[in-house]
């Protein structure tokens, strides 16, 4: 099982001194978290792609090489591509050089974005959206996977004798997971490439996401990839903690009442009752986070958000030791037991080539 | 026969209120109309008003807490719904609104729905009209033709030689709802359909 943290990349205002940083600021916070993760020990550091402010992370390749020349063992993410803005072509191009610089540590997440505006600025149309998502993955697909490739589809210039370089790192794709909060047809999209599928259920009560999980498993043993449980299963999360719980909540309540996406609605108690936030002690994340078993059953990956509504980067890194020395280690543990031999843990570069040379021998083998 | 489902949506704020002295007038009305008919009627009331908070909250954050999923879940999987909501400024009040926002756009498509608002002054009772019904027209509701407004007076006049007092168009409107709702098939849960991916991709492509 996976650990890691994923960011939005928002330059926001500390509520508690109304201090703004600077987006070279929050760029440069970026990377000391993406650092700071591996330090403690975290598995994934994934990043947001955004169009618009107060968003900085417009370019996560750039950022996520950057990071990649600083680390050693991180896996690299996104949270989410934009896969339906993006051209598929320069995805391929793009991700293929960060796969091959930073030695196979790199997987992505699609997703279709949440800023209608985003659509029109990258000439594309907002009511295309699942459309696009899937004929430009479908695409991205292709340009991993033959070296040379003619395309014709309904929303981007044909492609003749194409190839995408680099050609992915030993030949084999960086993994792909797909992320949606409301739709069944990405679901079924993760569930037929036999992809991995994230629920970002962090502001959203859990019942909605259950259905969209057991469809996605359900169609992943019917496209024949393994048992509904073997699907690839990734889940958000949100936690602020301090060793003495009534210390988190009073230190945190500002920022929550605050916070872009859901500050001025719910009490902070309201919130954490209906969605994964946690904000407590970290015995407190454990518990809550070890809830998600039960609710969406034995999964791959887990990504928790740390850095947003203005928290300042020096507590961010302080939640990130909490996570890394009391946390973590024990849902690792806990994960484990009674976890079934055969529910896999998330694909890596190295198990993607080791299952590829497997199969490669099983072929040859005579009948 | 089932018993039928009747959901109440009052968006009085007074307590009392004459809003919801309409809305029960007209629910007691249709289960007469309906037990008239030899069918049952379950009568569930929503007081917006008890969930106001939650609504705001649902705009905010983009979910419905434990109270509200519960009173859409009960609208959704209703057979027939009274809608009543007090004239505010010349339409239906920002709450009733709101909490019409927050459902489910195909919550109430196919579904019998009774419209009725009150008010100080008869002046108003044709925002029924220009606001109400074309709010569940967009929700694809079907709306039966006598829509009930109360003005004030209505609570102690008869009607006249050209208006239909406040009674007879109650009983009016509840027998139209009633006759929608028992010629209904028992509500089903819609199965959740997956279009396969091979014929999202096909789609596509044929275009």
């Amino acid at each position: 099982m996976q650990f890691g943290i994923f960011t939005v990349g928002d330059v926001t205002t500390d509520p508690t001194n109304g201090r703004t940083p600077t987006e070279h600021e929050r760029i440069k916070a970026m990377v000391a978290i993406a650092l700071k993760a591996e330090e403690v020990g975290l598995d994934v550091f994934a990043t947001g792609e955004h169009h618009n402010p107060p968003f900085v992370p417009s370019s996560p390749t750039t950022t996520l090489g950057h990071i990649a020349a600083r680390t050693e063992r991180i896996v690299l993410s996104t949270s989410t591509t934009l896969i339906t803005t993006n051209d598929p072509v320069k995805i391929a191009e793009d991700y293929a050089m960060l796969q091959h610089l930073a030695d196979g540590r790199v997987d992505l997440m699609m997703g279709r974005g949440n800023t209608g505006p985003v659509y029109p600025w990258f000439g594309q149309d907002i009511r295309q959206g699942i459309p696009l998502a899937i004929e430009n993955y479908a695409l991205l697909h292709k340009l991993w996977r033959e070296d040379v490739v003619d395309w014709q589809g309904r929303f981007r210039t044909p492609l003749q004798g194409f190839t995408s370089t680099p050609r992915p790192l030993d030949g084999v794709p960086p993994f792909v997971w797909h992320g949606s909060i409301r739709s069944p047809e990405i679901a079924e999209q993760a569930a037929y490439y036999g992809d991995g599928f994230f629920a970002n259920h962090i502001f959203w009560p859990k019942e909605h996401f259950q259905k969209l999980i057991n469809l996605y498993r359900e169609r992943y043993a019917h496209y024949g990839h393994g048992t509904p449980e073997q699907a690839i299963v990734g889940l958000g999360g949100q936690v602020f903690m301090r060793k003495n719980s009534q210390d988190a909540v009073r230190e945190f309540r500002p920022y929550f009442d605050n916070a872009p996406v859901y500050g001025h609605g719910p009490s902070l108690e309201e919130f954490t009752k209906e969605t994964p936030l946690t904000v407590g002690s970290p015995q407190e994340v454990i518990d809550k986070t070890l809830t998600f078993r039960e609710t969406f059953g034995d999964y791959q990956r887990q990504l928790i958000l740390v850095d947003h509504a203005g928290l300042p980067l020096k507590t961010v890194l302080e939640q990130l030791d909490l996570l890394g020395e009391e946390v973590v280690p024990v849902l690792r543990k806990e994960f484990a037991a009674g976890r079934p031999a055969d529910v896999p843990d998330a694909p890596t570069h190295a198990s993607l080539v080791a299952a590829r040379d497997t199969e490669t021998v099983t072929a040859d083998l005579p009948a | 026969m089932n018993t039928l489902k009747l959901v109440v949506v009052s968006a009085g704020l007074s307590q009392p209120s004459s809003t919801r002295l309409l809305a029960d007038r007209l629910a007691e009305a249709t289960r007469q109309s309906l037990g008239d008919a030899g069918r049952p009627v379950d009568v569930r009331v929503v007081e917006l008003r008890d969930l106001a908070t939650d609504v705001a909250n649902n705009m905010v954050t983009g979910f419905p807490s434990a109270a509200l999923r519960e009173a859409l879940e009960a609208i959704t999987e209703a057979d027939g719904v009274i809608a009543v909501t007090p004239i505010f400024t010349a339409s239906y009040s920002g709450l009733f609104k709101s909490f019409f926002d927050v459902i489910d756009n195909t919550a109430l498509t196919g579904k019998p729905v009774l419209i009725a608002a009150t008010g100080g002054t008869a002046r108003h009772s044709l925002a029924l009209e220009h606001a109400v019904r074309p709010l569940f027209g967009y929700l694809r509701a079907i709306v039966v033709p006598t829509a009930v407004y109360a003005a004030s007076e209505d609570w102690g006049t008869a009607g006249d030689d050209r208006t239909d007092g406040l009674a007879s168009r109650i009983t009016r409107a509840a027998e139209e709802l009633a006759g929608l709702m028992g010629g209904r098939a028992a509500t089903t849960e819609p199965a959740e359909t997956v279009v396969p991916f091979e014929q999202q991709l096909a789609a596509l492509r044929s275009a």
